[in-house]
């Protein structure tokens, strides 16, 4: 269970360029959710994520892991519990590195390094299985250096990484968003299939309401900084784009502003 | 001539051992350090009292190469915890070492004299020349270097640290404090330096404050010729362990250069700006070449 309690950051305070992006965010994360975030420019959803990851210290408020206080955490020994894939597909992988290098390296998440082989023979086994899963014929080019993958493979290898040794939450900010549209589909379906094998809980940056709509049990939507719509279950699946573009006008008094938001 | 280039290559090898150091940081962080100017003498130095003062010549090694790690573990810290950009962390290590060295020392210049080195040591136990004793001595140690440096590198440790030059972000959420990684390397990379310092002591049988001078530039261009010939060789050495021989090769070459050019009659003070146009074209060239086929590429549009 992640817990969020009254979060408040502001970059840059006390300037001309000060910035609320988080206002008193509390939010309860149960073990299981797949949590869809959805929002306009600027209304913290990255800044949510990366406060949960450690990037930024926080300025106000907790955040509680399994009821182990992580507040205070670095971004290192926060990792152990956090898998994460960013936007940019460069970002999650080693590009001078092999594909099992870069696994190797995941699957050591959060756990003491030492001397002994980066890539274990019995690993490279269950390397060859999980890549084969993803079907983008990768398991045959385990000794490929990464950069030799385009953004799409790139970003399912990341999702890979993030989830072969399992993580209890999985933070995904907005991953397909560099992609194009086919290969957009073929991320979010292998993320679909990770998450609901592994029963992850996970929050999910997106920037197509559609998608936020179709998968996980619970969408939540931002504004400014704080969290304006909060809708789960039956309701959420019945939710249609129309609505939560009123939904939004509603809470916010205004029109939904994302230049990269897809209506879907 | 042939002498000259027994020594060139001898010599070429010692200082392989700092460009494999000069390896690590610059091509696996990409970080300039200027600091193994400092390190690679204090490594002489430290050799040289330690000598003169009744110390075995292999524990006098390793106390150098301990020396530069240490060293470079200052860099790594001002660097790592501090955030002075690496660049200007190299260049504070490097100078307050040249007041340090001169505290060692005492004086500016330690002759070893008759004091025992490995290579004389070696050259008595075999019979061989000096220069001869100075080559194979260097080749095992560069041999044994290449091979446990590929082995770390293969190690979950080495792996991250590899992976740190490559994408900093990806190590923190993968649970790596890339500080530690940063720290570790330049420790690495200067106690190597330190190390090459405490051979060309031995091997020239004298410390000097100003051996370290320029030390950066030649690691430098001696990476970069190892690069050019990796290029012309078929298989263009594109795994990890043939780059660290090229990197010591490159020193050998480097060094056989130089001694070519000064039996040609060049002035050895010019041999530092030859280096650094060595170096400044090498890096160059990509940029232009990038650059020029950007340009192949366009075309004017309209008709076809």
């Amino acid at each position: 269970m992640l817990e969020l309690k009254h979060v408040t950051k502001t970059f840059n305070k006390g300037t001309v360029n000060e910035k609320v992006a988080l206002d008193d965010i509390s939010l309860t994360l149960e073990d299981g959710d797949f949590v869809t975030v959805i929002g306009g420019n600027g209304a913290g959803k990255s800044t949510m994520l990366n406060m949960i990851s450690g990037v930024y210290p926080v300025d106000r408020g907790q955040i509680v892991l399994d009821g182990n206080d992580i507040t205070h955490l670095s971004e290192p020994k926060r990792a152990r519990y956090l898998g994460r894939v960013f936007q940019d597909p460069m970002l999650g992988t080693a590009a001078d590195m092999q594909i099992e290098e870069n696994l190797a390296l995941a699957a050591r998440r959060g756990q003491r390094r030492g001397l002994s082989w980066n890539v274990t023979r019995e690993e490279r086994e269950l390397f060859r299985e999980r890549l084969a899963s993803l079907g983008l014929g990768l398991e045959d080019r385990m000794g490929d250096k990464v950069g030799l993958l385009s953004g799409g493979q790139r970003q399912a290898l990341t999702l890979l990484m993030a989830t072969i040794k399992q993580p209890d939450v999985l933070l995904l900010d907005e991953h397909t968003a560099a992609l194009d549209p086919k290969t957009a589909k073929l991320v979010l379906g292998i993320t679909e299939r990770i998450v609901g094998d592994a029963h992850l809980t996970t929050l999910m940056v997106t920037h197509n309401m559609h998608d936020a709509i179709r998968l996980g049990n619970r969408l939540i939507m931002m504004d400014t900084g704080r969290i304006i719509y909060d809708v789960r279950g039956e309701e959420k699946a019945r939710l249609t784009v129309p609505e939560l573009l009123q939904k939004f006008e509603e809470a916010s008094g205004g029109e939904l502003d994302n230049d990269r938001m897809l209506l879907g | 001539m042939l002498l000259a280039l027994q020594g060139a290559v001898s010599q070429g090898i010692l200082w392989g051992v700092m460009t494999l150091g000069v390896y690590i940081t610059f091509k696996l962080l990409d970080i300039a350090d200027m600091s193994v100017d400092g390190t690679l003498a204090l490594g002489g130095c430290v050799c040289a009292v330690a000598v003169t003062g009744g110390m075995d010549p292999k524990l006098a090694l390793l106390l150098a190469l301990l020396a530069g790690a240490a060293a470079g573990g200052v860099t790594g810290i001002l660097h790592a915890a501090f955030d002075i950009p690496s660049i200007l962390a190299g260049i504070l290590t490097m100078i307050s070492l040249w007041s340090i060295n001169l505290h060692i020392m005492g004086k500016s210049n330690v002759p070893l004299l008759a004091h025992p080195t490995i290579f004389s040591q070696f050259a008595a136990a075999t019979g061989l020349s000096q220069t001869m004793a100075t080559t194979v001595i260097g080749l095992v140690i560069a041999v044994v270097l290449v091979a446990l440096l590929y082995w770390f590198f293969g190690t979950e440790i080495g792996a991250a640290l590899r992976a740190t030059g490559n994408n900093e972000h990806m190590v923190r959420a993968l649970g790596v404090d890339t500080r530690m990684t940063k720290l570790l390397a330049l420790m690495i990379s200067n106690g190597l330096a330190g190390f090459a310092g405490g051979l060309v002591c031995q091997s020239q049988k004298y410390a000097d404050i100003g051996m370290g001078t320029g030390t950066i530039v030649i690691g430098l261009a001696a990476i970069v010729i190892g690069e050019v010939l990796g290029q012309l060789t078929p298989g263009k050495l594109r795994s990890f362990g043939s780059r660290l021989v090229a990197a010591v090769v490159g020193t050998v070459i480097y060094f056989l250069i130089r001694a070519i050019v000064l039996q040609m009659g060049m002035d050895a003070n010019d041999m530092k700006l030859l280096s650094a146009i060595i170096v400044a074209v090498a890096l160059s060239i990509p940029v232009l070449v990038g650059r020029a086929r950007t340009r192949a590429l366009w075309s004017k549009g309209g008709e076809v």
